[in-house]
């Protein structure tokens, strides 16, 4: 069955993708993303830190052979901003692609969908593979998918917030109004929720919080693993309609 | 004649002095950063890998050296 997520001419080797935030440690990050099975990892740009060159790097657990990664914008609230970390993720030389986030508010994270869809216009033009951060609304979709993304990140729920899919019925809507691949990002809780993301038709699901919050981080990396597998599994064999009144499953015929 | 002992840059938002390096590629050395996994920005000016090694540096110079930390 070929059933290959491919963006931008890049093949991804899993539907789940996760974040390597909110670890104990890099070994605990490194042995949770095996057990997920994710080959994309979201990383965060930010400051080397000078005086304690000793400190480990997470590029020394996490292998840019190996995973794909996947830098973000995250902590940025001005378009400049968002278009800042971009560049110097890309000069990193380790990735091209970039999941944007431009952040409208500091208590929900919710995007600021404006400054997103004038940074995602330009990155595109400088040849990223864009990958924004939004709502779950389908006008906004469209409207990124107009200005040369690359896949759109719906989110389920506030980031961090483990609320699951709060409006699936949107989910649904996006997946049905744009053509590139949609990508739950954000708000899954526990593996029914990534389930039902993938239930839904979603191409993939990104997490983080998740997984690292997880009394057992290694455990839940693999149920958020099979949960995304049965859910792509699920929709591609199509469920049985909801009906009000049973219908036995056992024959009538030959009854006593 | 550049007087470099005298060279005050400021990396990372904090104020570094002796430091000798006259070009990126010798920052990055003295301060023992891999070079293949940063990037480095001067006076808010992204610096392409390939102009490390001749990129000088001026005294007030502002430099950013960031890499990737987790993240989600």
């Amino acid at each position: 069955m070929d059933d290959r997520l491919i963006i931008r001419g890049i093949e991804f080797l899993s539907r789940l993708w996760v974040g390597t935030g909110k670890y104990k440690d890099f070994e605990e990050t490194r042995t949770a993303i095996e057990a997920s099975g994710a080959d994309v990892v979201t990383v965060a740009v930010r400051r080397v830190n000078i005086t304690d060159r000793k400190k480990e790097n997470l590029l020394d657990y996490i292998d840019p052979k190996k995973y794909k990664i996947l830098p973000n914008t995250a902590g940025c609230y001005t378009v400049e901003d968002a278009l800042r970390y971009s560049r110097l993720a890309r000069e990193s030389g380790i990735s091209d692609l970039i999941k944007l986030e431009v952040i409208g508010d500091e208590k929900t994270l919710f995007p600021d969908t404006l400054g997103l869809l004038k940074a995602t216009e330009i990155l595109a033009k400088e040849g990223f593979v864009v990958l924004p951060y939004t709502n779950d609304d389908p006008v906004m979709a469209r409207r990124l998918e107009d200005a040369g993304a690359a896949a759109i990140m719906p989110l389920g729920a506030p980031i961090g917030s483990g609320l699951g899919i709060r409006n699936p019925y949107n989910i649904k809507i996006i997946l049905e109004t744009v053509k590139l691949p949609v990508i739950v990002d954000a708000g899954v809780g526990t593996a029914s929720d990534a389930a039902i993301a993938m239930e839904l038709g979603c191409d993939a699901v990104l997490l983080n919080t998740a997984i690292a919050g997880a009394k057992d981080p290694i455990a839940m990396a693999s149920a958020m693993k099979h949960a995304v597998i049965a859910g792509r599994l699920s929709y591609r064999a199509g469920r049985i309609p909801k009906k009000l009144y049973a219908t036995a499953s056992s024959p009538i015929e030959g009854i006593l | 004649m550049r007087f470099l002992f005298f060279m005050r840059l400021k990396i990372n938002g904090e104020s570094a002095k002796n430091l000798k390096a006259a070009t990126i590629r010798a920052l990055l050395e003295e301060l023992k950063i891999d070079s293949g996994r940063v990037a480095v920005e001067v006076n808010l000016s992204i610096i392409k890998k390939v102009d490390y090694d001749h990129y000088t540096l001026n005294d007030g110079d502002s430099v950013e050296i960031v890499n990737f930390v987790g993240g989600g």
